[in-house]
């Protein structure tokens, strides 16, 4: 029953062998190792999972592999295409915007692409953005506050100070 | 001076390391300098191991960096009980401090024996043992320290001079790994051989198996598994696992009945009985005659709702021994749970803890536990890793015990209180593994020899109580009765939950707080403050009250909400200030919060776990009641049971209250109760209508305020 899948997770092709209704999520987590991405309710409807789609923050526990033929993912594990910590996930760090972490990942994944198609977002769009992920430990505003600070952070960059 | 101290002193040991005193199961010294520091408190999420972590360095004089903290063991660390009300920096606190220091004071006599100095010429400071000129290290005693020796009573406690760490904000040592996506968690765990697991639980908690069709499975690669109406798989392959428990849910024949109370009369259900009578004050006598004003107050059945669901790992290996891998907050009581209820020797079971997910109280960690041994049971030698699925999460763990509650007074001209009666009926709010002498695992109902469960008991009244807890008004009522009713036919699955019975006590006293206020044309801070004597308590409403602008006009359609309380009595007080706008729906804007946690080890520590409790118990209080028909629970997913969002997950400021010098007592079950409380009467002030019963959604606040207009 199983069929051979060939997409690119984090920069590189790879090849995984297994049956068509199996998620993308536990593909990645199983097959290659990538534990960022977590099981909160096999539903889509928590966010803990998100990874990046062809550009697109999707649900891996909803993506079944027969979809993700040839697509390319971006897990939170390669969100930083080199060593460290994505700029989201630094500011996450420093702000201590977690308790008990398993919800971080999914939320990184999506304000990370937000920030990326939408540098300017304000805390209106980060928090609509947001509203796809749960958090129980009730972390949010730390949360908005770090991918805030995050969003500043690469603004600066252009800010007419840096230029003179 | 020395003399002195000595007959001061009582030679008595913190309690946990007294019950467990050789300092080798606290602190293992390596060679290359490593410290590790074994506790029997486990990470719920809550941050503890770094806290413990900063007394640990701090006690042996190392940096934070040095010291290794190793997860909960029960063959190889010590046994200080279950992680739960808020009692972890109390008990494993003082006892890591006490161990650690007597620790530092070996390896410091050591260095002292070595260069023939007094041991109080021998400083330790950053990992340097040092005396003058001198220097040597813990890496490089190692060898020669005994540590296999009992905490001398005698001996050093900790938590003396300098404290260098205690009192800073730590950043939590487990975060890197948690927000890289490193593997951290029990689900990420992948032991040598280790297989999958799924356990099919039944359509309805009453159901009984009847039939299972097992050629349905035959092109499925995994391997079934059967107990009576226990039943589950095992394979290699977790997905192909997952697409076998659907197989199996049409291959199997139940005979299901109803055994679910009324959802929409939980009043009546809770106060039918038979009842447990739990007096908690005894009034000398009827109140007085006078003015009486009275009300009801509800709160329905919650759920955990943990963002991960519960996760179990079992290995039955060759020489007769059990491993098991769990996120239990009590890992020794498990494995004693474990061992009655297949009646094999405690001895050959270890237990490891494993993080998972927030955990907020008796979830379903120790029931995955269990499925796990059962799975495993029929292959010897490999582990087996059970994962619940959403639905199971949500309608299978224990839940929080829906409470209803009276509250009378009887008032004076000016509106003061002279009389109090408090009555509460609830389940109980403890069926942890263990409890009444029962091993209280799910799966154990369901087995051919079935083991069943009793009603939930509460703790006792020296843990705080259950469906009392926080039930005695900390208020200066010259006459007060308060009635626990617990009831003793429980239909639906209970134990305990953040705060357990104090949430809904504080929501019902401080709500019916600011019904006396309003009743006495007072103003709610006043009201409370003119029966409150509690000097800490006094300056935690009056800091909270100040921080958010208490006093100053509001716009129209915004209310300002006050609650308080010292949780269980002698915890934390915590004073909240909710403020709530009232236009198409119902809106939390923002909670400003002032605690005294007294002594503080990690500040930031403290605040986060505020604002998560606030922030969670505002979704409670907002949004949460769990659904179900006289069959089984419905609500199973986050659409049926929706829980606070981005959107609307309000401000929260936290202003510490320093109480230097006073013990440190826990954060983490200081919040819920006033954040509730804050917003029913933030609700009340915007709408001018009292709402009574949780939740306080949109359509509840509306229904009220086209109730009151009849």
């Amino acid at each position: 029953m199983t069929q051979a899948f060939e997409l690119t997770v984090n920069g590189r092709q790879v090849r995984i062998e297994t049956h068509p209704d199996t998620s993308l999520l536990h593909a990645l987590r199983n097959e290659l190792g990538l534990k960022g991405p977590r099981f909160g309710c096999g539903l889509g409807l928590c966010g803990a999972c998100f990874v990046r789609m062809d550009g697109q923050v999707v649900a891996s526990c909803d993506t079944p592999m027969w979809s993700a033929e040839g697509r390319t993912v971006v897990t939170v594990e390669g969100l930083e295409p080199g060593e460290g910590l994505h700029r989201v996930q630094q500011a996450l760090l420093d702000e201590q915007a977690a308790q008990c972490g398993f919800c971080i990942t999914g939320i990184a994944v999506n304000a990370a692409t937000l920030l990326e198609t939408n540098p300017d977002a304000d805390e209106e769009a980060i928090v609509e953005a947001l509203d796809r992920n749960l958090c129980r430990c009730g972390v949010q505003r730390r949360v908005v506050r770090a991918v805030l600070k995050a969003r500043s952070e690469s603004a600066c960059h252009v800010t007419p100070e840096d230029a003179v | 001076m020395t003399v002195e101290r000595e007959i001061v002193r009582t030679p008595i040991l913190p309690q946990d390391l007294a019950a467990n005193p050789v300092l080798s199961r606290w602190v293992t010294v390596h060679p290359g300098g490593t410290i590790d520091v074994r506790v029997g408190k486990v990470e719920l999420g809550q941050g503890i191991l770094t806290a413990l972590a900063q007394i640990a360095a701090e006690e042996l004089g190392v940096d934070l960096e040095q010291v290794r903290m190793q997860p909960a063991n029960t063959a190889r660390g010590p046994n200080e009980g279950g992680t739960s009300g808020s009692m972890s920096i109390i008990h494993s606190g003082s006892a890591v401090r006490a161990a650690c220091a007597q620790v530092r004071a070996k390896f410091a006599a050591e260095a002292a024996l070595r260069w023939g100095v007094g041991p109080d010429r021998v400083t330790v400071r950053q990992g340097v043992i040092r005396c003058d000129e001198r220097t040597t290290s813990y890496g490089e005693l190692a060898g020669v320290v005994d540590l296999d020796v009992p905490a001398d009573p005698c001996g050093p406690l900790g938590g003396g001079d300098r404290p260098a760490l205690v009192g800073k904000s730590a950043a939590r040592l487990d975060l890197p790994d948690k927000i890289a996506g490193r593997p951290r968690y029990i689900h990420d765990l992948d032991l040598p051989g280790q297989l999958s697991g799924r356990v099919l639980r039944p359509p309805s908690p009453g159901a009984t198996l009847l039939h299972v069709d097992e050629g349905r499975l035959a092109d499925l690669d995994v391997q079934l598994v059967r107990d009576g109406s226990f039943v589950g798989v095992v394979g290699a392959d977790e997905a192909e696992v997952m697409r076998a428990v659907k197989v199996l849910r049409d291959a199997t024949t139940w005979e299901e009945s109803d055994s679910l109370p009324d959802e929409d009369d939980l009043s009546t259900f809770l106060r039918s009985g038979p009842h447990e009578t739990i007096e908690v004050l005894i009034p000398e006598g009827p109140p007085p005659g006078g003015h009486t004003i009275q009300a009801t107050y509800s709160r329905p059945f919650l759920a955990h709702g943990s963002m991960a669901p519960s996760c179990g790992i079992a290995r039955w290996n060759d020489d007769g021994t059990l491993s098991v891998w769990s996120h239990s907050q009590g890992i020794h009581g498990l494995g004693a749970a474990i061992a009655r209820a297949l009646d094999i020797d405690v001895e050959r079971i270890e237990v490891e803890h494993a993080e998972n997910a927030g955990c907020y109280g008796h979830n379903g960690a120790d029931d995955a536990a269990f499925d796990a041994v059962l799975l495993a049971r029929d292959v010897p030698g490999r582990p087996v890793q059970v994962l619940w699925s959403r639905q199971d999460e949500l309608a299978w763990s224990p839940l929080a015990s829906a409470m209803s509650a009276d509250v009378r007074a009887v008032v004076d001209d000016s509106g003061s209180v002279l009389s109090w009666r408090y009555d509460v009926w609830s389940q109980g709010h403890t069926s942890r593994p263990g409890y009444l002498g029962v091993p209280g695992l799910l799966a154990g109902a369901y087995l051919e020899r079935p083991l069943r469960y009793p009603a939930p008991a509460d703790p006792p009244a020296a843990s705080g109580a259950g469906t009392v807890r926080n039930g005695v008004p900390i208020y200066d009522f010259p006459d007060r009765g308060v009635t626990g009713h617990r009831l003793l036919e429980t239909p639906i699955r209970t134990s305990a939950m953040r705060a357990l019975g104090a949430y809904m006590n504080v929501f019902a006293i401080e709500s019916f707080m600011d019904e006396l206020a309003l009743s006495a044309g007072a103003d709610p801070l006043e009201y409370r403050l003119r029966h409150l004597g509690d000097a800490r308590g006094r300056t935690v409403l009056e800091t909270a009250a100040r921080a958010a602008g208490w006093g100053t006009p509001v716009e129209e359609g915004v209310g300002l909400g006050i609650g308080f309380a010292r949780y269980k009595d002698k915890g934390a007080y915590c004073a909240v200030v909710a403020e709530v706008e009232a236009e198409s729906d119902i809106r939390l804007r923002r909670l400003t919060i002032a605690v005294d946690v007294g002594m503080v080890v990690n500040p930031d520590g403290v605040r986060n776990q505020i604002e998560g409790g606030a922030t969670q118990a505002a979704s409670w209080t907002l949004k949460e009641r769990v659904r179900f028909d006289r069959r089984r629970i419905t609500s199973d997913d986050w659409e049926s049971y929706p829980i606070l969002r981005f959107s609307e997950a309000p401000e929260v400021s936290v202003e510490i209250v320093e109480a230097p010098g006073v013990p440190s007592v826990g954060a983490g079950e200081a919040a819920q109760g006033p954040t509730a409380a804050a917003i029913a009467n933030a609700v009340a002030a915007a709408v001018g209508v009292r709402v009574r019963d949780l939740p306080l959604t949109t359509d509840a606040v509306v229904a009220a305020i086209e109730a009151s207009g009849d």
